[in-house]
């Protein structure tokens, strides 16, 4: 299955989808002006990884920020990731950042899928 | 040229540090952002305030560019942020059809009347029915003001004509 590989830039997040390195991360900043067709092709990468997926997922999220338009799609990611077995969410946040952490709980009790919590 | 000295001493007395006056795009968007961290890192700011400064001020700069109406070939805007010695205040000014009056005040009552744990409620329950708009908004963005403000969201409507009016919103962040 191909790679999906985008640089992150000033208004969007890194994003690594690996299925044979079993690497899937989304990583950075998130205000995209549009923040539907920016995450679009991370949906079409994850419907095709459910069709064949690894036995067991680590999906990364490590954001430094992302605005509301872009928590919106981040919870489509999530319901859609939800479906998949052997699913389990790395939610990063930096150390400080209470904000981050408590995105990363109030995603954890939107979608049914185990979340780990991490610091950086 | 009097009014440039004028403009000069209204910034210094309010204490402004950066004023945009003019058309907004994601590109305008970027660029303040960028100008406002600056500032906020020369000035050795705390990084959790200066954190909840850039959430605000992205939510109010892609409020503007996602929303503000096309009132008589009028398209500009104004954003400004204000520093005091307890507080950033992030101000927003734009051109606004009067019939759209009524539902953005009852939303901003709304959220105005909630506190941390009622913010929080609405922000889960409008996440998880919402679609994205034409627009590319999701209706969320003055939930999240409140949040990473603390305080509450300040509005006025001043009348430009009999069709339209200047939606001003002004939200602070606590400085630690």
């Amino acid at each position: 299955m191909d790679i999906l590989n985008l640089e992150g830039t000033e208004d969007t997040p890194k994003i690594m989808l690996d299925k044979g390195n079993g690497i899937f991360e989304i990583s950075g900043r998130s205000l995209p002006e549009d923040s539907a067709e920016f995450y679009q092709p991370v949906l079409d990468w994850i419907e095709e990884y459910s069709q064949d997926a690894n036995p067991s997922t680590e999906f990364m999220f490590k954001l430094e920020y992302f605005n509301t338009a872009s928590s919106k799609l981040i919870l489509d990611v999530l319901s859609a990731l939800e479906d998949i077995d052997g699913m389990s969410i790395m939610w990063y946040f930096h150390e400080d950042d209470e904000d981050m952490e408590e995105a990363g709980e109030e995603f954890s009790e939107l979608v049914e899928i185990p979340f780990e919590f991490k610091t950086y | 040229m009097k009014y440039i000295f004028d403009l000069h001493k209204t910034m210094l007395e309010n204490n402004l540090i950066l004023v945009y006056e003019g058309e907004f795009t994601q590109e305008i968007t970027k660029s303040v952002l960028a100008m406002a961290e600056r500032n906020m890192d020369s000035s050795g700011e705390e990084s959790a305030v200066k954190r909840k400064v850039f959430n605000v001020m992205v939510e109010c700069l892609q409020n503007i560019v996602k929303h503000a109406d096309a009132v008589a070939n009028d398209h500009s805007a104004v954003f400004m942020i204000g520093k005091q010695d307890n507080e950033y205040i992030i101000i927003s000014g734009n051109p606004i059809m009067n019939e759209n009056i009524d539902g953005l005040k009852a939303k901003i009552d709304q959220i105005n009347e909630l506190d941390k744990d009622g913010l929080k409620e609405l922000y889960k329950s409008i996440i998880k029915n919402t679609e994205i708009s034409d627009k590319g908004g999701a209706g969320l963005g003055f939930v999240d003001m409140a949040r990473k403000s603390g305080n509450k969201l300040g509005y006025d409507f001043p009348t430009l004509d009999d069709k339209s009016s200047f939606f001003c919103l002004k939200a602070s962040v606590a400085r630690l």
